[in-house]
């Protein structure tokens, strides 16, 4: 009798999962069966047309790797030089802790406070308007905590013997880091790198004040311009523009190329994360 | 030179971790720069308190309260959804599933967390709403339960993970001691790893509170926006941070409608905090026993 | 080929036989408030084996890391006494700690050569002094030679070092800590990991580098000590109960607390 109740509950438990991993797969699925006929190359390639009821995502794509790239120009180097400093150089202390209740209260707060924080410093304080250029140091700042927590992670992961062996030769602590903590680590390093920038891409309400335009003419020309971006374009296109329910097919293919992109972002980081676990050798 | 190199780097990184801090600060600082010249105007008694919400009518009413229990509603909706499928999800990939097909789950559990809020928002727009709206015969499908269950899938990563970790970190040992004295795997699991793993399961519980409440872009194109008091399930409901998104484009710069939606960003961000602050001291509770 | 210190330099010229490498006065060591040890004085002295040995959590290993200061890089230890080496206190703060590691090498208790190949491991030390890229490959070889490792890995320089067999990874460890030149070789329980034949090969390479080097082990193991050493300090709850020629300390130990421990009553 107690047997049965048992396996009552493993089954239950594992039908929670399935049913976890089957909404997974029916977003996925559907959003692909239904975005695959709008996508063709023109459909990537082409600037919307007709008050976009017609024609492709282009300047929606390149101002989403715009973004991204300057996102990640921002928060790479940035957070990676905070978790060395948290991991390498710190090591505990006050002020050790005090920056990781900063970095951790940074990471709960809702995207579109990083708007709001956006609009009021870079736009408006700072005079540089609404701008791709403003659009990536908010991003920036938004996945600022996830790179430092990764590659804090990363780095606490590097065993301290190779440490140990490196002072014993007389290295300092910058040779330490340069030439043995940081290769073992960086493997670790690039895949919060690469997460933190899928969470970028797919970011739109901190990019809504601060970058995101309507529709542009033309590519951005400078980090001044305003530029578009597939998530606010998805977002514009199936609420605000004029004919929203005429153009389902292109918003459908919107969200594929979207969700492919992100998803991209996702599978790359977790098979970089396998072939570590592979190759470990310590 | 090395000394000096030496100096250098840590200056830099150093530079690079107090600049996150600074970052917090400067979104302090200019929150409530914004919004606390609103509250000269009108008094946080009537803006937490009152059920109106025009801020474009003259004269205008700020009362944000529809929008704290729409945010409410939709939260404990979400809540209900992703506490115990996300526990559920934790104790089969920490408990039942054998270890080589636990990193594949996990994985697709993070991608769940990683589909864009957009995507969501577009999917509920479009497929669920509309399901919803013909199964229960209502006169829209965007409401606060369509808000609610995306919102439960987005906030489920959250917690199993944060869940998943607790599970985890239970020492094996103390499973070995319990089916030791002959306990079946699942009475050790809820007699042992449970208890022990109490705490995470509850940081995962407010940090996936602090996420859907954060959510803007799911709410905003699935939940129909209006700011009706009192608010229900069934009908339409308009959140915190959807009123943000709506209406910032349309308040001119440093008005009072302005600094009103920056109060609210402020009160989320209080929120939220509060959230990630406990969350964490939770967490750190389990840290500190072991 | 050593390239010397920028801040504070150590004299070179005290090369005397007669003179001890170290001279260790009342040392005292805390992790936090927990004292370690305990007042130790002794010499060491110089191309002779010295071991100390004691049961695990005697504060060997701890002395060990005084002696080239690798006890900095944990927060929270401080040392407090005198250790004389080549004529400067190397507990000052001013000395160059990066000098001072340059001449005194360390091989860890788990083998823990870097993940490079055989080569960039040996090489680690003189590159990172600023030694010439066309010096370093006869440096790498003299070194591997004198760790009786390099007619196995002559083969496979550019292999990582992690194919090599356990054993073979410490004499790696070895070869790369002699790369740097150093005078002084501290050995931190270096074939605890190790399976008997591999230590028996690290033993009798110990017995051979004190010609040239001046070589600390820490040992828990009291025939290691009785094989390998000259002297040998006995060393219980952090403080030095004995230290004598090796001999004598195995044959006629003074202290009661020595003769316990070498009838195994302790560990």
């Amino acid at each position: 009798m107690k047997k049965v109740w048992e396996r009552f509950g493993v089954v239950l438990l594992a039908g929670g999962a399935a049913a976890v991993l089957l909404t997974l797969a029916a977003i996925i699925l559907f959003l692909a069966l239904r975005g695959a006929p709008a996508l063709s190359w023109e459909f990537i390639t082409a600037f919307p047309r007709r008050g976009m009821t017609e024609g492709g995502i282009f300047p929606a794509l390149v101002g989403t790797l715009y973004l991204v790239v300057g996102t990640a120009i921002i928060a790479v180097p940035l957070g990676v030089g905070a978790a060395v400093y948290l991991s390498e150089y710190a090591r505990g202390g006050t002020w050790v802790r005090i920056v990781r209740v900063g970095v951790n209260s940074l990471a709960g707060v809702p995207s579109i406070v990083f708007g709001l924080f956006g609009l009021a410093f870079f736009v408006k304080a700072l005079g540089i308007g609404v701008s791709l250029l403003s659009g990536v140091l908010t991003l920036g700042l938004l996945v600022l905590p996830v790179v430092i927590r990764a590659a804090e992670e990363a780095l606490r992961a590097v065993p301290q013997e190779f440490r140990e062996g490196a002072y014993a030769l007389g290295a300092t602590r910058w040779q330490v880091t340069r030439s043995v903590v940081l290769p073992v680590a960086m493997p670790g390093i690039i895949t919060g790198a690469i997460l933190a920038l899928g969470r970028a891409a797919g970011e739109t309400a901190p990019i809504m004040f601060t970058a995101a335009a309507y529709y542009t003419p033309r590519l951005p020309r400078s980090p001044l311009d305003e530029v578009m971006a597939l998530p606010y374009h998805l977002y514009v296109m199936a609420t605000e523009s004029t004919f929203f329910w005429k153009t389902r097919h292109l918003q459908y293919g919107t969200a594929l190329v979207l969700l492919c992109l992100v998803l991209v972002f996702y599978l790359a980081a977790a098979l970089i994360r396998a072939r570590i676990r592979r190759r470990k050798r310590w | 030179m090395a000394r000096a190199a030496e100096r250098l780097v840590k200056a830099l990184t150093w530079g690079c971790a107090t600049l996150s801090l600074f970052g917090l600060g400067l979104i302090t600082l200019f929150l409530f720069r914004e919004a606390i010249p609103f509250f000269r105007h009108i008094s946080p008694f009537s803006f937490l308190g009152g059920t109106a919400w025009y801020p474009t009518q003259e004269p205008p009413s700020f009362g944000i309260l529809p929008m704290l229990a729409g945010s409410g509603l939709v939260t404990a909706g979400a809540l209900a959804l992703a506490v115990p499928f996300g526990v559920a999800v934790a104790l089969f990939v920490g408990e039942v599933l054998p270890r080589g097909l636990r990193d594949p789950f996990k994985v697709a559990v993070e991608i769940l967390a990683g589909i864009p809020s957009v995507v969501y928002g577009f999917f509920g727009l479009v497929v669920l709403g509309p399901w919803l709206q013909g199964r229960l015969g209502l006169p829209t499908g965007q409401t606060a339960l369509t808000a609610s269950l995306l919102l439960g899938v987005m906030a489920l990563p959250t917690v199993a993970s944060v869940a998943e970790d607790a599970v985890s970190a239970v020492p094996d040992s103390l499973r070995e001691a319990s089916l030791a004295l002959g306990a079946t795997h699942w009475q050790t699991m809820w007699r042992v790893v449970v208890p022990a793993a109490r705490s995470g399961m509850f940081a995962g519980v407010f940090l996936g509170m602090g996420r859907a409440i954060g959510e803007t872009m799911t709410v905003l194109m699935v939940s129909g926006n209006s700011p009706v008091w009192p608010p229900s399930l069934l009908s339409p409901v308009r959140t915190l941070t959807a009123t943000i998104a709506l209406e910032m484009a349309e308040a001119p710069v440093g008005g009072l409608h302005y600094r009103a939606l920056f109060a609210v960003g402020a009160i989320l961000f209080l929120f939220t905090l509060l959230l990630n602050v406990v969350g964490d001291l939770v967490a750190q509770h389990v840290g500190g026993k072991r | 080929m050593v390239v010397q210190g920028q801040m504070v330099q150590l004299s070179q010229d005290i090369r005397d036989e007669g003179a001890p490498a170290f001279q260790v006065r009342d040392l005292s060591f805390f992790y936090g408030k927990e004292q370690v040890l305990k007042g130790i004085t002794l010499d060491i002295p110089k191309r002779k084996v010295t071991a100390i040995m004691g049961p695990s959590g005697c504060g060997k290993s701890t002395f060990l890391r005084v002696l080239n200061r690798l006890y900095e890089i944990v927060p929270g230890a401080r040392a407090t006494g005198e250790v004389w080496f080549d004529g400067r206190n190397i507990l000052d703060p001013r000395v160059d700690v990066v000098g001072l590691r340059r001449r005194i090498g360390m091989v860890f208790q788990k083998p823990n050569p870097f993940p490079k190949s055989v080569f960039d491991n040996v090489a680690y030390g003189p590159r990172i002094h600023g030694v010439r890229r066309r010096e370093l490959k006869a440096i790498v070889e003299r070194a591997l030679r004198q760790a009786a490792l390099w007619d196995e890995v002559k083969d496979k320089l550019h292999k990582s070092a992690f194919d090599l067999s356990g054993g073979q990874q410490q004499r790696l460890c070895i070869a790369r800590a002699l790369a740097t030149s150093p005078e002084v070789l501290l050995m931190d329980e270096p074939t605890s990991a190790l399976d008997p034949a591999a230590t028996a090969r690290i033993e009798g390479l110990v017995r051979t580098l004190k010609e040239d080097f001046t070589v600390v082990i820490v040992t828990h193991n009291l025939q290691q000590a009785a094989r390998v050493s000259d002297h040998t300090a006995f060393l219980l709850l952090g403080e030095l109960v004995e230290y004598a020629p090796t001999e004598e300390l195995f044959t006629r130990p003074k202290d009661p607390r020595t003769e316990a421990y070498l009838a195994g009553r302790f560990s």
